[in-house]
């Protein structure tokens, strides 16, 4: 029986998030010594991006009446198709939105937040991130088919490629319960839980209007930005680049904190980054004790150069 | 309306997270236990709606006895009644399953919750609560207004946001940034006293059936000593991210 996989496309577009989904699915297939079935709602790009990373089969749902998301409507779309005993979900805003409704309608064991492969695939048991990165857990599913949401940045995309087939199937399902008023999403902003690399910063900048560096610094090294949570809070930057215990959890290879003293509360979003560099004028903040590379001094002299610097190597 | 709040009992956010000495379970010694922080915004959201259109709030927890302290807080906070359903948090699927029974029950019009608690980090019982409710569900709500049998929710999406209008009954997982953290309600003495005097329902559980079991628990690997670069030789800094770290 297939592994299938919930190929999350936004705006018809497969994003990172879906290849690492594709990716896992295929790990647990290898395991299991089945194939993989991706499945899509609406897309617009080719099955061939989803093959590369080892789809067997990608079934494309057509349906009309998808083209605004509901997490209901979708879970439902996902059902018609999905036959078998594991599918595995990014966990991404809105594909970590459906998982828990299917799971309901598949009578399922749901597990979130996987972010190695299964130890075992029969009975279903993996690792999971808990207490908002201060700790893991290895679950075991009870039911006879489990539902797992991988991790952003967790597993990581690996390609493997298969000489995939592709099947269209026509849906329409009822998707009355929400409307959509209003969409604002930027195509070109690097989404802060895909990014490989993020540079952030905390009260220690002084002022929303010091942020420029910051961005020049993502700018050079193609990251996200991001922030603690006293600067959120206060207004100097969206609550969307809060990472930390009650914001944002992220995983990048390269995690650069400017200023952050490195409460607990934050460490917790921010431990499983592969590599991370603290800068900050406090020989004494407590994030030098979880950094890899530490830098103290004056972030206003430290930033600049150090952007000049990457330019000159990526030069 | 009626609004139900889903609250979960949690460690503070500055608690040292140990595992019994076998792994086996979360280490409860010396933790001081909060609604979770995630809850906590779709309680204040829930107030607000309260004194702007009258509706009326309930708090309910699946927990046992233990986590009363956290619900008067609730209450305390404003809101007018709670209902503890007497059983341990086992997994999403039984709390959800719980949740659902008291939210059918009681015939309420908005079920509030965070979007995950900051302990298991499920995110799942929102979800699963919507779908045994066969109700429209909204994740990831950074913004909510209600208007006669309608919401008006904005959630956030990767990169951007989106506002949708959705039709009650529904379910509505909120983050950070549903409510201001200046918004946050600190219970004054006249909310701590009207609290022990406001009433908190136990009902028994109506079902034992878990689908995940935690086997194990590992705590985060410490990292290895920092290696300090001097802020004047910013070059090596460069080579180790380029050379050693492989990351730039």
């Amino acid at each position: 029986m297939a592994v299938f996989v919930y190929a999350e496309n936004i705006n018809g577009i497969y994003k990172k998030a879906a290849f690492e989904a594709v990716s896992y699915a295929k790990a647990i297939a290898t395991k299991t010594g089945d194939s993989v079935t991706a499945i899509s709602i609406n897309p617009t790009d080719s099955s061939d991006l989803l093959y590369k990373y080892g789809a067997d089969k990608v079934i494309n749902v057509k349906d009309a009446g998808l083209k605004n998301f509901s997490s209901k409507a979708y879970a439902q779309a996902v059902n018609e198709v999905f036959d078998g005993n594991v599918i595995v979900f990014p966990h991404t805003t809105d594909a970590s939105s459906v998982a828990p409704m299917l799971a309901i309608q598949k009578n399922y064991s749901l597990i979130t937040n996987a972010i190695e492969v299964p130890e075992s695939t029969s009975p279903f048991q993996v690792k999971r991130r808990a207490f908002s990165g201060k700790g893991f857990m290895h679950a075991k599913a009870d039911a006879a088919g489990v539902i797992v949401t991988v991790s952003q940045n967790a597993y990581g995309v690996k390609e493997n490629a298969a000489s995939g087939s592709e099947e269209v199937k026509e849906l329409s399902i009822a998707n009355e319960d929400t409307k959509v008023i209003n969409h604002e999403q930027s195509s070109g902003k690097l989404d802060l839980k895909e990014a490989e690399v993020v540079v952030s910063a905390g009260r220690g900048l002084k002022g929303p209007e010091n942020w420029g560096m910051i961005e020049d610094l993502a700018n050079v090294l193609g990251a996200a930005t991001a922030c603690s949570k006293p600067v959120s809070d206060i207004g100097w930057r969206p609550h969307t680049e809060h990472v930390g215990q009650t914001g944002k959890a992220i995983s990048p290879n390269l995690y650069i904190a400017v200023g952050i003293s490195g409460a607990i509360q934050h460490l917790a979003g921010v431990n499983s980054s592969k590599t991370i560099v603290v800068i900050n004028n406090d020989p004494e903040a407590p994030f030098f004790k979880s950094a890899d590379y530490g830098v103290v001094g004056d972030a206003f002299q430290i930033i600049p150069a150090l952007t000049e610097k990457i330019k000159a190597l990526k030069a | 309306m009626k609004i139900l709040v889903c609250i979960s009992s949690v460690p503070d956010t500055t608690s040292k997270i140990n595992f019994t000495a076998d792994k086996s379970a979360f280490d409860k010694n010396g933790i001081q236990w909060v609604i979770n922080p995630l809850d906590e915004f779709a309680l204040t959201k829930a107030i607000k709606l309260q004194e702007s259109q009258g509706a009326t709030v309930t708090v309910v927890n699946v927990g046992d006895a233990g986590t009363e302290a956290v619900i008067r807080k609730a209450l305390a906070i404003g809101a007018n009644d709670a209902i503890r359903v007497n059983t341990e948090a086992k997994d999403s699927f039984s709390v959800a399953k719980e949740i659902a029974k008291v939210a059918q029950d009681g015939g309420y019009e908005l079920i509030l919750m965070g979007k995950e608690s900051i302990d298991y980090n499920g995110g799942a019982v929102p979800g699963m609560v919507a779908q045994l409710l066969n109700f429209p569900f909204v994740n990831a709500s950074v913004g909510l207004e209600v208007n006669g049998s309608e919401a008006t929710a904005v959630r956030e999406i990767e990169g951007g946001k989106e506002t949708i209008s959705v039709k009650l009954p529904a379910v509505v997982a909120g983050q950070k940034g549903l409510v201001d953290e200046k918004d946050l309600i600190i219970p004054n003495m006249r909310g701590i006293m009207s609290a022990r005097t406001k009433a908190l329902v136990v009902v028994e559980p109506s079902n034992s059936e878990v689908k995940v079991e935690a086997v194990s628990f590992d705590s985060v690997a410490p990292r290895a000593a920092v290696k300090l670069v001097s802020a004047d030789n910013l070059n090596e800094l460069v080579r180790l991210l380029h050379e050693e770290a492989k990351v730039i």
